[in-house]
């Protein structure tokens, strides 16, 4: 029964579908993939902070890496403060195998091309883990704090989603 | 050295304005809490030589950034930073970074 509680999770990372887990991930896993998500992201971002040339995208970038280090970093100390230590787990492992793929595909682009991709995977990415954060990771965290976290989390990171959409209307 | 002298003269004829109008109101600082990507609670008796004492207690970096422009606040997280309500009128406004923050200042 162990086994499937992250394959649940990771099913409804992968698929963004309002998946209602019969097992639903424990805390600790659910820091580690919140933490995951965040590490992924300002990656992302300081690979097109090299990269590109383009002030709206260069913008979006500073600005995910703030953010998401501001949230991490909160999440470290929270897990600090409540004794967690975060569990790896499939869905994590996904998140990290996928941000590997990007990662090479994006090294390969340049100029017009590295924005457009850089700024719609940033738009595919949020709305995938704003939807996990929604129907699985939050509903699913126990310990108040870490719910509230996460919550505070999902705002952000429809606030990039939205800046992300912008961004990519733009560049078209 | 015109420039300069300018806001003298200015703080001056003001001085002089209040001097003659005991009726009229001191200026007040009202405090606006940020966190958790939301204005806090907003003054609704502002009157125009205000102030507004913005708070950021939260873990991001804000702005309180006017729709005209008037004013743009930077707030680091755990800073804060003042706005002199020098008009009236009423200002929207919003957080550049996160436009979804946003709210109204009625300045009577």
């Amino acid at each position: 029964m162990k086994r499937q509680i992250p394959l649940l999770a990771a099913a409804a990372l992968l698929s963004a579908a309002p998946a209602i887990a019969a097992d639903a991930p424990t805390d600790p896993q659910i820091a580690h993939i919140a933490y995951t998500a965040g590490a992924i992201d300002i990656d992302a971002a300081k690979q097109a902070l090299s990269k590109t040339h383009d002030k709206a995208v260069h913008d979006f970038a500073a600005q995910m890496v703030r953010d998401h280090e501001a949230v991490n970093a909160k999440a470290l100390a929270l897990v600090k403060k409540l004794h967690v230590t975060p569990q790896d787990n499939p869905t994590s492992q996904n998140l990290t195998k996928g941000a590997k793929a990007e990662r090479a595909k994006l090294a390969k682009l340049s100029g017009a091309a590295f924005d457009r991709e850089y700024v719609a995977n940033e738009v595919a990415y949020h709305k995938t883990v704003n939807g996990a954060l929604e129907s699985t990771l939050i509903p699913s965290a126990k310990n108040g704090e870490l719910k509230s976290l996460l919550e505070t989390g999902l705002t952000l990171f429809r606030e990039h989603q939205a800046h992300a959409e912008q961004v990519a209307k733009e560049l078209k | 050295m015109r420039m300069r002298r300018r806001p003298l003269y200015a703080a001056g004829v003001g001085a002089l304005l209040l001097a003659h109008s005991p009726a009229a109101a001191a200026p007040r600082t009202y405090t606006v809490v940020i966190d958790k990507l939301k204005f806090g609670p907003l003054p609704a008796q502002l009157r125009k030589g205000d102030t507004i004492l913005w708070v950021n207690k939260d873990m991001l970096r804000h702005t309180a950034t006017a729709a005209d422009r008037s004013f743009d606040v930077d707030l680091q997280p755990g800073k804060t930073g003042k706005t002199l309500l020098g008009k009236t009128g009423t200002f929207p406004f919003l957080c550049r970074f996160h436009p979804g923050m946003r709210g109204v200042l009625q300045v009577k």
